[in-house]
């Protein structure tokens, strides 16, 4: 979608929500899976806080379209690149209104102000509301941010120009991630600078999003009420209540008995109760997500080619998804999931368990056992999914340990690779297809120990370094497809599935888009009576 | 009686240490740290890192966060989340109404129909009542309390609203979402009756009623059988049948001459419940959403909160510290025998 058809839609939405607005009514009640860690979005990541408060209280300079990993006008409402691709220019939306609220009346609307606040306070250290993020900007950190951003300059009130130390085609993207880009207000930092109470920020908050805070009894429910002033259309729903309920079967039962309407985090076998109910419905959809197994290429015999081939060969994924998944899930073939772009749809499954013996013995393996680490908990059975790649292997000859860890335990021990085969998954933060690449296979990333599979290669890595730093989609394109095919045939990864991510949903609710990142957006659902 | 006190108030520091010592080691044994929870598959720039276990005081040696904890646990500073930055004793606090209102009244079902279902079984020993009682309390002794929510409610919530909407209890939470009080005492059934909106009490009570049943299940057995056994053996007692030969009516033999003494060791069995009741209101709370302390510990345990779960148990620990003391004061009211014991 070119930015012209964007805004069209974004125009033509505008005006049909404004108008729906006129009908809006109904509450919806959502059955979460935890509480949120706050709602200084800034300072968290987890999904619940996203839902919680990223997409539901606070907008972003750009967003994510519906569905989808394009990016679109937010707070921003144009942008221009220069040619060398390190400085973008970005036109502020004018009328947008910050939520009013019993702790903060505004005095005036969205401006260059609060970007230069929301973004300074994470990339300065010496800002005073840097030190009151209690938590730190964690993902502001991860993403590198800092050695990304040369300078933030307010040209005008509505006019912001950032400057890169690098050209970095993702970038726009990152601004839509809601952990580095949701807009706080300056006005309502500065009432509570001047009161000492900037941790506030986190408890009482205060966005331009679809929705504003009511109230929160922790680990009980979050209240929201329409913001009928919002910039984009009010919601078609008045209120929006989260209540939490930690156990996945209780979800299920509230759904059943009309307790909640909507069901999130819900488990793949669930579906299929689901599908017999007359009232309920399971809405599936692939999210940004592959589960794989990463390969030690310093590993003695894991450092050979051919042998890490026979490994994906000996593999039966038809079996893998009827027992980890309940069926549930689509096997893959390349690192990238299908939803994102840039994904190689030509890659064929490889099963050949006769010729993955023949390189098992090519490569000179004797026998000696390989470790597989796994995870405890998560929302596949890490154990069983080892189990089944035991037996796969045994079958042709490999020898697997399985260890099964906690989960900071097994990035701790896979970044310093103790490891000879991990059984990982890795999740899309901004929808570009080198999110996915560079953090997992870059030679860069071997040092940093992001790369758990210590795999380094210079074609790999010169032609993600190139499409990193081109803005035409279709030529990046054309160059991760080619990076994808080399990580097909060197196989430092071997990619199992791509997982189905379940919203259990009344069929009263109307409008509900799954989300590609797996987070849930409430703005343009509505109950019908 | 003073020295039975002094003794039993002797007791208490060594086991409040081995608690403070417990609760820091198990949760800094289970690998990873907050920090790398927080940031999940991200990699962390290591300074960044280490900016933040310093400023959380993670850097430190063990025995000193070990000496700093257990030196403001006796200031009674517990310290604050490293997620959500509150207090702990202010989180605790907001938390805690619903915990102790959830197992009182599973305590009261569980003495109430404790009581009444042991002393039937003990005076029609031998019957298909007794037999009846006594399986029934070996089977909720034995239920995983998971399985026994979740089978409630389905019964009583999904199905029953299909059968008979009127009479279909919640599945969860502690009030219906479309009622929004203010918190006043935390007790909902207080705040309830408080609010005086139409409808709010009803919501508050029938919410209660199928985790009480979850959470009182197993007092209720333990409580039943001991009651059981222990008016079996007050019944054979001489001065039952004095009693009896003295034509008193079986109703005041069994109530007021038998039962009192039948309590003694059932009192201490009930003060014991406590720490049951506590251990399992943190299954019962993550069945029926109930926003306690027990929802609290298991969200602290997976987020490596550690001053959330030293805390916590700490608390936790100390109140069933307190409880079991004044049970066993309460044992030396109830039983004179005990009290003036040498």
């Amino acid at each position: 979608m070119s930015a012209l058809a964007l805004r069209r839609w974004l125009v033509a939405s505008t005006i049909a929500c404004t108008l729906c607005a006129a009908q809006a009514a109904g509450t919806l009640t959502v059955c979460t899976e935890s509480s949120p860690e706050g709602f200084d979005m800034a300072q968290y990541e987890l999904s619940v806080t996203n839902d919680a408060a990223g997409i539901s209280l606070y907008d972003q300079l750009v967003l994510f379209a519906p569905g989808s990993t394009r990016v679109m006008p937010g707070l921003a409402e144009r942008w221009d690149i220069s040619n060398d691709g390190l400085v973008y220019t970005l036109y502020l939306r004018k009328g947008v209104k910050f939520h009013t609220t019993p702790w903060f009346k505004p005095t005036r609307d969205f401006n260059a102000d609060d970007v230069m606040f929301s973004i300074n306070r994470m990339n300065d250290k010496s800002h005073p509301a840097h030190a009151a993020a209690k938590n730190g900007f964690v993902y502001w950190e991860g993403m590198s941010m800092r050695s990304l951003i040369k300078s933030l300059v307010k040209v005008d009130d509505m006019t912001v120009r950032f400057t890169l130390t690098r050209p970095e085609a993702p970038f726009l993207a990152n601004l839509a991630i809601q952990s580095i880009g949701s807009v706080v207000s300056a006005e309502y930092a500065a009432q509570l600078q001047k009161a000492g109470q900037l941790e506030r920020l986190n408890t009482e908050p205060v966005g331009t999003g679809p929705f504003v805070f009511k109230s929160y009894q922790k680990d009980a429910v979050i209240r929201y009420a329409a913001n009928t002033a919002y910039w984009g259309g009010a919601p078609k729903i008045d209120t929006l209540i989260f209540a939490i309920t930690l156990d996945p079967n209780v979800r299920v039962q509230r759904l059943k008995a009309g307790e909640c309407l909507v069901g999130v985090g819900m488990k793949t076998e669930q579906a299929h109760a689901f599908d017999q109910d007359s009232r309920l419905t399971m809405v599936r959809n692939t999210p940004l997500q592959t589960n794989y197994l990463a390969l030690n290429a310093k590993h003695k015999y894991l450092s050979d080619k051919r042998f890490r081939q026979a490994l994906w060969l000996a593999l039966d994924k038809k079996t893998f998804i009827a027992s980890v998944y309940g069926g549930i899930a689509t096997a893959a073939a390349s690192f990238l999931p299908p939803s994102m772009w840039g994904y190689d749809g030509q890659l064929p499954e490889r099963r050949d368990p006769e010729q993955a013996k023949a390189l098992v013995q090519a490569s000179g393996y004797d026998g000696s056992e390989l470790t597989l680490f796994a995870r405890v908990g998560g929302a596949s059975d890490a154990k069983r999914a080892a189990e089944v790649l035991q037996a796969d292997w045994a079958r042709i000859g490999v020898k697997i340990r399985v260890q099964m860890m906690e989960i900071g335990e097994l990035y701790k021990r896979t970044g310093k690779g103790d490891h000879d085969m991990a059984l990982l998954a890795w999740v899309s933060d901004n929808g570009d297809p080198d999110n996915f690449l560079t953090p997992n296979l870059a030679c860069a990333a071997v040092e940093g120990g992001g790369n758990k599979s210590q795999w380094c290669d210079k074609t790999f890595d010169g032609l993600i370094d190139t499409a990193r730093k081109i803005a035409d989609v279709k030529q990046r394109t054309e160059l991760y497809v080619k990076a994808q095919r080399v990580v097909y045939d060197e196989v430092p990864v071997i990619p199992l599935v791509s997982p189905v991510q379940m919203t259990a949903m009344n069929k009263r609710v109307q409008g509900f888009t799954p989300n590609p990142f797996g987070n849930s957006d409430f703005r343009s659902v509505s109950v019908s009576p | 009686m003073l020295g039975f006190i002094l003794k039993r108030l002797a007791l208490v520091v060594p086991t409040f240490i081995g608690i403070t010592l417990l609760a820091f080691s198990l949760i800094h044994l289970i690998p990873g740290d907050p920090v790398q929870v927080m940031a999940g598959e991200r990699r962390l720039d290591p300074a960044f890192h280490a900016e933040v276990l310093h400023r959380l005081g993670l850097d430190r040696p063990l025995w000193e966060q070990y000496g700093s904890y257990l030196w403001k646990s006796l200031h009674l500073d517990l310290g604050e989340s490293f997620v959500t930055h509150e207090a702990v004793w202010s989180e605790f606090l907001k938390l805690f109404p619903a915990t102790v209102e959830l197992s009182v009244c599973a305590l009261f079902l569980a003495v109430v129909v404790g009581l009444l279902a042991g002393v039937i079984a003990a005076i029609k020993r031998g019957s298909v009542l007794d037999h009846g009682v006594m399986g029934l309390s070996l089977t909720g002794f034995s239920m995983p309390i998971f399985w026994w929510g979740l089978l409630l409610i389905m019964f009583c919530s999904v199905y029953m609203r299909e059968w008979a909407p009127a009479w279909a209890l919640p599945v969860s939470g502690r009030l219906a979402l479309e009622f929004d009080i203010a918190p006043r005492t935390g007790f909902m059934l207080i705040d309830a009756w408080l609010s005086g909106e139409e409808g709010v009490f009803r919501s508050a009570l029938s919410h209660l009623v199928l985790p009480s049943i979850v959470l009182g299940t197993i007092p209720l057995a333990v409580i039943a059988r001991m009651t059981r056994s222990s008016m079996l053996e007050v019944l054979r007692e001489d001065y039952v049948r004095t009693a009896k030969a003295k034509g008193l009516s079986p109703a005041r033999v069994v109530f007021v001459h038998a039962l009192r003494n039948a309590l003694v060791p059932v009192i201490t069995v009930i003060g014991l419940q406590v720490g049951t009741l506590l251990a399992g209101a943190v299954l019962t709370e993550t069945i029926f959403s109930w926003p306690g302390i027990g929802k609290w510990l298991i969200d602290a345990i997976s987020r490596r909160d550690y001053p959330v779960v030293q805390g916590g148990i700490l608390i936790i620990a100390t109140l069933v510290i307190v409880v079991n003391l004044l049970v066993d004061l309460m044992y030396g009211l109830v039983n004179p025998r005990i009290r003036h014991a040498k």
